[in-house]
């Protein structure tokens, strides 16, 4: 048996949250440290898989396979496509950025407050959810995803309602209670979505008599298992409802402003960047290829959704005055086009969409870290209270400006070659749809710039006038997500060539080809 | 012959008097129930003739002997093949050892050793004029608040009869789920229930509403008994016998000799009707389904905990076997006239206990219309009427026991001045003050919810799986959306743990005695175990799933 590749890298970060967890109390830093460690080991794990896949083998890789509940038809059962592949880097990739960035989030207060902060348990929890957002990635067997999908709610939600900025305008008391209400809104919007999931999961087992993906798929595709259109329809749904609550698509969006808004910095950055790309992920990897007709037959509801968010997440994004709740829309928006590209079942949409995920996660990384900093100067999260800082601290203002550019898709970053990628090929078959949804990115010029406009030009304000620049460790998170950016944005090649392959696949699973382009005949 | 024939001038032959044998009774297969009735006699014996201050270890060594014992005695048939093979009726049909019933016997006998666990914690109250004191009251003949009842606690006397008492309540659980003729039923549910009742009067502080509990409990369930009774006379009417096997055949067309006495009733479509609905309703009783779940939250919460966790656990094994056997077993025949029944009431107690537990502030009172939610959750398991119902029922109820005890363990910890802190706004700010015990509680508030990786997701998994194959889809959707209003107010009770300020003035966490930290800890394991890895016991519930007829 060869070395369980997929299994060492979702397991050893789980590993590194017992071990953090199990520091002693006074030994904090060392506790951070460790906690570093085992990203950056995971980190160098995801790059063996990366290194180890071959885009033109087999549609799964690195597969391993071993009996588990038996009763109920579960196997431990992993492989990654080369979606899988780049979402489990990027993961890998971020979580480091992510301790780094919240290296102080978790201190205890030396004065006033008595709030119980173990930074102990912040990153293990961290280290937790990235344990079960990898294993997410690998699983080609139902249940072993719904379980992990399910279960890292529960740090997820430790993490917003523990740990938040003590910037709030009404004062600490205030702020823990909102905190907590974010938590408990995340919490139960992501279970309902969950549990509707379950109830279609057992369904899946009920009509297919298995959860394993390859053999459901490959029974769906030589046609041996035959769903009714309407079993496979409200299976799908039940499949959809709980990724589109997760992704998150509008109507069911209200929680991620209130989480990102109250959770600290990094922890938005790991619900918008990390966790949140599960959902999207699981739109691909189940939805279409699970129920391939239903995928068909909601396309038209879906798009419109997707279109609504977009130019809904982008409007909101606009009137805010909270600049975390202004990412959060932002995201809305640009999660909206993700589904765009998926559901609009053309290569170049789907390769865009997943190329998306990665961008959005690096671009989001790079705002929200940075802005995370300049809170943390000012302690207050209100736009308002900000202005003239690119003269006080120039790098912090650049790199939030090359992070905002990178989101409202200036050429030459990163997103802007997916979101070209998701608008042709969203075109070319609903061109309508294409046409409206590329107000999203005007809008989303208006709102980041207004925001840079505001925040860091003009007269410095008194309570900025004495702001530090960025520091070394802050500029050790920076640099590198913008140098990426910056690479990803002039030579795609290297994610792409990953992804396009495994997008070919999903696409004939859909029995989908691409519109052939026509062209007119000279008179 | 001769004799008759010379007397028979005169008289006429009377049939010869039937011999009666002698009853047969295969002591070997009874052994857990004879053990464990066995050592709650000497319990009594022992209130009676050893000296008071060494009673309580006399009768906790018993006990706990007798139960292990008991547990061994379960294990060696199963591993004799009692439980599939060489299953079969004992007792001159009275009591049946197969599956099912041994399965459930093994998961009572566990419970109620955790839960004797629990009974003999002598650390958690304060001491009382330099005697330990368990949690409950120092002489139950005393009247709350007299003089008598002080110099009881000033002489530091202790209900040591709780033991015996507990022993008897198993005894008639172990009956009750292998009871295989309606009298043995019934007489197994007034030996578990009288014990239950008295259990329930007996806590050391808050006495009235202890007895209050009690005396509801009374009442409710003598009336849930008579009915039930009242149900098996009419079942005895339609079929002319008690046992489960001439029901069954009875319904099913198959029995051809009528008893004459009964000629005129039997085969009567609305006394089994009428019978069944009524013994089918005693034992929901005993479940605690809505309708017939209103004395749960006020004896959940007025009992000693120990008394409510050992009862919530136990209790809900024991009669949930015996409505399993009673509707596999004797009305299989009639499965389309109480499936639906039993699907409006599985509907009603799974929304109603997830519904009403929101409003609640007392964490006693809260976990009490959760049971209420999760006896819906199981019936959802019982409707599927397929093998993998039943084994699936079994896996839930063995999961939920060592939750449920291990929860309200944790609930005799936390404490301020007036004994157990239970009201909900107490518990503020607990994770704060003692992390671990609220990370224990929040693992076991995260199964009650059904988060993966908990015993309670793999039990409700196996329940609704069970239930979709059996063609109750429906059934499924609304038990997957009891479980979200579910899991709203447990996650409250974690919120509030974790994440409220601790109140100046709140419990303190008792440190207990090995006692209690093992009956948590076997509780913590039990559900990561079942959690994480069910297939073991999953097949255990399987091959245990078949009734002997």
């Amino acid at each position: 048996m060869s070395f369980p590749l997929l299994t060492a890298t979702a397991a050893l970060p789980a590993v590194g949250a017992i071990a953090t967890a199990a520091v002693p109390a006074a030994k904090r830093t060392a506790a951070k440290w460790l906690a570093l460690l085992f990203s950056l080991a995971t980190l160098v794990l995801a790059i063996t898989v990366l290194v180890r896949f071959d885009p033109d083998g087999d549609r799964y890789q690195l597969t391993e396979s071993h009996a588990w509940i038996a009763d109920f038809g579960v196997r431990y059962e992993l492989g990654v496509d080369g979606i899988g592949v780049a979402l489990i880097a990027l993961t890998a990739l971020l979580i480091p950025f992510i301790i780094l960035a919240g290296w102080h989030d978790a201190d205890p207060l030396e004065t006033g407050s008595k709030r119980w902060r173990p930074t102990q348990g912040f990153f293990a929890l961290i280290l937790a959810v990235e344990a079960m957002v990898i294993i997410s990635f690998e699983a080609t067997d139902v249940f072993l995803f719904y379980i992990f999908f399910e279960a890292m709610l529960i740090p997820m939600y430790f993490l917003i309602g523990g740990f938040g900025d003590h910037a709030h305008e009404h004062g600490e008391k205030a702020a823990a209670t909102q905190r907590s209400y974010a938590a408990v809104k995340f919490l139960l919007y992501n279970l309902v979505g969950g549990l509707i999931m379950l109830a279609a999961v057992i369904g899946l087992y009920v009509v297919a008599g298995s959860f394993s993906l390859t053999e459901i798929a490959a029974a769906r595709a030589s046609g041996s298992l035959d769903m009714a259109t309407s079993t496979e329809r409200w299976l799908f749904l039940g499949f959809f409802f709980a990724f589109a609550v997760k992704a998150p698509l509008w109507p069911l969006h209200t929680w991620l402003p209130n989480a990102m808004q109250e959770s600290t910095a990094p922890v938005a950055v790991l619900i918008t960047a990390v966790v949140d790309k599960v959902g999207t992920f699981a739109m691909l990897r189940f939805c279409l290829q699970l129920f391939p007709e239903a995928s068909k037959w909601a396309t038209p509801a879906i798009l419109v959704l997707a279109l609504i968010s977009i130019i809904y997440g982008a409007l909101l994004a606009v009137g805010q005055r909270d600049i975390k709740r202004l990412v959060a829309y932002a995201s809305i928006s640009h999660f909206g086009f993700i589904i765009m590209g998926i559901f609009a079942m053309t290569s170049q949409g789907q390769s865009g969409a997943t190329l998306y995920m990665v961008n959005h996660g690096i671009s989001t990384a790079a705002l929200m870290l940075v802005a995370g900093f300049l809170i943390s100067r000012r302690g207050s999260r209100l736009i308002a209270d900000y202005g003239g800082v690119q003269k006080v601290a120039p790098v912090l203002a650049g790199t939030f400006l090359i992070g905002g550019l990178a989101t409202l898709s200036l050429p030459g970053l990163a997103p802007f070659v997916s979101e070209f990628l998701v608008l042709v090929g969203t075109f070319t078959r609903y061109p309508v749809i294409g046409i409206i949804a590329t107000f999203g990115i005007v809008l989303a010029a208006l709102y980041t710039l207004v925001l840079y406009q505001r925040t860091m030009t003009g007269p410095v304000k008194p309570a900025v006038a004495k702001m530090p620049d960025l520091r070394v460790r802050e500029l050790v998170v920076v640099a590198p997500l913008v140098v990426l950016l910056i690479f990803l944005g002039v030579y795609p090649k290297p994610v792409t060539q990953i992804i396009d392959p495994a997008v070919q696949q999903t696409m004939s699973d859909v029995h989908k080809k691409d519109p052939q382009p026509e062209v007119e005949a000279a008179k | 012959m001769s004799a008759s024939a010379v007397h028979s001038l005169w008289t006429t032959a009377a049939d010869p008097i039937t011999k009666i044998d002698a009853p047969k009774f295969e002591y070997g297969q009874l052994a857990p129930t004879l053990i464990v009735v066995g050592a709650a006699i000497l319990g009594i014996l022992v209130e009676a003739f050893v000296s008071r201050k060494s009673r309580y270890y006399v009768q906790m060594f018993v006990s706990v002997v007798a139960l292990a014992a008991a547990f061994a005695a379960v294990v060696a048939l199963a591993a004799d093949g009692y439980g599939t093979t060489k299953a079969r009726i004992a007792a001159m049909g009275a009591i049946a050892v197969d599956g099912p019933a041994l399965f459930l016997q093994g998961t009572i006998l566990l419970a109620a050793l955790v839960g004797l666990f629990t009974f003999a914690e002598r650390r958690l109250d304060p001491e009382a004029h330099g005697n330990r004191v368990d949690s409950f009251a120092a002489q139950a003949a005393s009247v709350p608040g007299s003089d008598s009842e002080k110099a009881a606690v000033k002489a530091g006397f202790t209900t040591t009869e709780v033991f015996p008492l507990l022993l008897f309540a198993v005894a008639g659980m172990l009956v009750f789920p292998a009871a295989n003729d309606l009298l043995t039923l019934f007489v197994a549910l007034e030996v578990l229930s009288l014990p239950l009742y008295l259990l329930c009067a007996l806590a050391r502080r808050k006495r009235l509403m202890s007895q209050e509990a009690a005396v509801k409990y009374f009442l409710l369930g003598a009336f849930a008994s008579a009915f039930t009774l009242f149900g098996i006379a009419l079942l005895y009417g339609y079929a002319g016998s008690m046992s489960y096997a001439t029901i069954a055949q009875v319904v099913d067309g198959t029995v051809q000799d009528v008893n004459p006495a009964l000629a005129g009733t039997m085969g009567n479509d609305a006394l089994l009707l009428v019978g069944a609905a009524l013994v089918v309703m005693g034992l929901l009783f005993k479940v605690g389904a809505v309708p017939f779940h209103m004395w749960t939250p006020d004896v959940y919460q007025g009992a000693p905990t120990p008394v409510t966790g050992f009862m919530a656990a136990a209790t809900k094994v024991a009669a949930f076997g015996a409505l399993l056997r009673l509707l596999y077993v004797v009305l299989p025949g009639l499965r389309w006239d109480w499936r639906p029944v039993m699907w409006a009431v599985a509907i009603v107690t799974m929304l109603g206990g997830a519904i009403v537990a929101i409003t609640q502030t007392d964490i006693k009172r809260l976990l009490a219309y959760s049971s209420i939610a999760h006896a819906g959750f199981i019936l959802a398991g019982v409707i599927a009427t397929t093998p993998d119902g039943v084994s699936s029922v079994l896996f839930y109820l063995a999961a939920y026991s060592f939750v449920t005890i291990g929860a309200f363990a944790v609930v005799t910890l936390v404490r301020d001045a007036g004994g157990e802190a239970t009201h909900l706004s107490k518990w503020a700010g607990l994770g704060r003050r003692s992390p671990l015990v609220a990370a224990v509680f929040a693992v076991f508030l995260l199964a009650f919810a059904g988060i993966p990786l908990t015993s309670g997701f793999a039990g409700k998994f196996a329940v609704f799986k069970a239930a979709a194959q059996g063609g109750a889809v429906p059934l499924v959707v609304i038990g997957v959306i009891s479980s979200a209003i579910a899991a709203f107010f447990y996650i409250r009770v974690i919120v509030l743990m974790f994440f409220s300020e601790p109140r100046p003035e709140g419990p303190t966490v008792a440190v207990p005695s090995p006692l209690t930290m093992t009956a948590i800890g076997l509780g913590v394991v039990v559900t990561l175990v079942l959690g994480v890895a069910p297939q073991y016991f999953l097949d255990l519930a399987g091959q245990a799933g078949v009734f002997v007829r």
